[in-house]
């Protein structure tokens, strides 16, 4: 398809790769940011095409991996009451929380219906007036516009059966989070291509330059994800520090302003927990006090809730690059695809799933 | 979940207050709320996520991109011949 194949050439991609294997002189750690990114490198083989001196590691954009247990529970609590119809993106339904998933609440009889858009939950509480629809907003800056713009269409029909359930979580709080920790290892970033098609990225040159780390917006096909590598390494091998942007035919300096504009509207900033990582001060958006009328958190007694985590699951130290997924004792043994322990294991943007998905022949799990 | 995907606009209508659409992902139709890209026509490309269009796409800087990579290729091989397959079928 057009502004998809031709950035699968094999051999524009071959070429990016040997530009980059000419450039290199020493070890450089990367990370991209977004799962999608890291679904798309595993996919292609990215990772293993790559010379060994670059190491990718994977970062914490997956809203699925980082919505917190607390969260996950307060969904199901809300899916389990008799007149609740529970609307989510089709990710979220095995991701486990304390005990069971959203399948389980299913299978115990809740209405639980995965929609592909955020209206299409509107739309669910347009035709069910006696029943209360909740949808699980959760995303990052790529998604917000979605969710929010549903908020905006029930309040426009009057409609006062719909709520969202926030976890809404912002990239650069992130990047403070990851290069402010003692343990980091990254030398230079991807940034998530979507997340900059929404709010560009005058937002990442004050980060780069604290940090004295280089940052390249990238998209997601091979070419974009070769070409972001390559401009990277290209400052970090020059020592130069900047954010660069290799992802333009999405992705303007400023992004997309009418937006912007709207999520102010309707959001503002707060702390956020991030599942595995713990609290990142404002991490996150939450709807503003003129929209709590949509808000489930306040719609709904959702006091008792005891979040508990599966003690193997290392998927935190996954999320902010310390660790990969074959170092969990779990990984593929009591964690799979099919009863994960962790949100990774989950997501089609979660690293433990890529890499379960993806691995190659004669690798251990 | 984050994926975006390239479409073509194919239909812009009004339903329900908001700019709304039909995208074509290669033969398959959705409808899709445009109201984030009012700027949007008939044949343009956009990058759909859930259904919302985040952005529209720049054709002249996807071909820069295409160019600028194929000019690495002619540089590293010194023939001239890679890929320019890829660079008419974009603009096509
Ligand atoms: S393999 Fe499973 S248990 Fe281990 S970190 Fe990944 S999700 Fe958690």
């Amino acid at each position: 398809m057009k502004y998809q194949d031709e950035y699968r050439d094999q051999s524009l991609v071959g070429e990016a790769l040997e530009e980059i294997r000419r450039v290199v002189t020493r070890p450089w750690t990367l990370m991209e940011i977004c799962g999608g990114q890291t679904h798309a490198i595993m996919r292609h083989g990215i990772d293993q095409l790559l010379p060994t001196e670059i190491e990718l590691v994977h970062g914490p954009g997956c809203p699925v991996c980082v919505t917190p247990v607390e969260l996950v529970d307060k969904a199901l609590a809300i899916a389990s009451q008799p007149d609740v119809i529970f609307t989510s993106y089709g990710d979220m339904l095995r991701v486990p929380g304390t005990g069971m998933d959203l399948f389980t609440v299913r299978a115990r009889g809740g209405d639980v219906r995965v929609v592909y858009s955020p209206l299409d939950a509107v739309r669910i509480a347009q035709q069910n007036p006696q029943r209360q629809v909740v949808f699980f907003a959760i995303g990052f800056e790529t998604t917000a516009p979605a969710n929010i713009m549903s908020v905006l269409q029930a309040q426009a029909l009057g409609l006062t059966n719909y709520s969202i359930l926030v976890s809404h979580v912002r990239v650069p709080p992130a990047l403070h989070a990851i290069l402010g920790s003692a343990h980091n290892r990254v030398q230079g970033f991807l940034l998530a291509g979507h997340v900059c098609a929404v709010m560009g990225y005058h937002e990442y040159p004050p980060i780069a330059e604290q940090y004295q780390t280089p940052m390249t917006v990238t998209g997601f096909e091979p070419l974009d994800i070769v070409r972001g590598i390559l401009q990277t390494v290209r400052m970090l091998e020059a020592g130069r520090v900047s954010v660069e942007n290799a992802y333009t035919r999405v992705v303007t300096y400023e992004g997309n302003r009418a937006a912007q504009q709207t999520i102010q509207r309707v959001f503002t900033e707060c702390d956020r927990k991030w599942r595995g990582i713990g609290v990142i001060p404002n991490s996150g958006w939450r709807l503003r006090p003129e929209f709590e009328a949509f808000d489930a958190e306040k719609k709904f007694d959702l006091q008792a809730i005891h979040p508990e985590e599966s003690p193997l699951c290392i998927a935190g130290q996954i999320l902010q690059g310390l660790k990969k997924p074959p170092d969990c004792a779990a990984f593929g043994v009591q964690c799979t695809p099919e009863s994960p322990l962790g949100a990774t294991m989950v997501s089609s943007e979660g690293a433990c799933a890529a890499y379960y998905r993806y691995r190659r022949p004669g690798q251990d799990l | 979940m984050c994926l975006g995907v390239p479409g073509k606009i194919v239909e812009i209508y009004e339903q329900g207050g908001l700019k709304m659409g039909k995208v074509d992902f290669g033969g398959v139709l959705r409808e899709t709320c445009l109201a984030y890209v009012p700027e949007a026509q008939v044949g343009d490309y956009a990058v759909i996520h859930v259904g919302f269009a985040l952005n529209l796409l720049d054709e002249a800087e996807a071909l820069e991109t295409l160019a600028l990579l194929k000019e690495i290729g002619e540089f590293e091989s010194g023939l001239g011949l890679s890929g320019p397959e890829a660079a008419d079928e974009i603009s096509g």
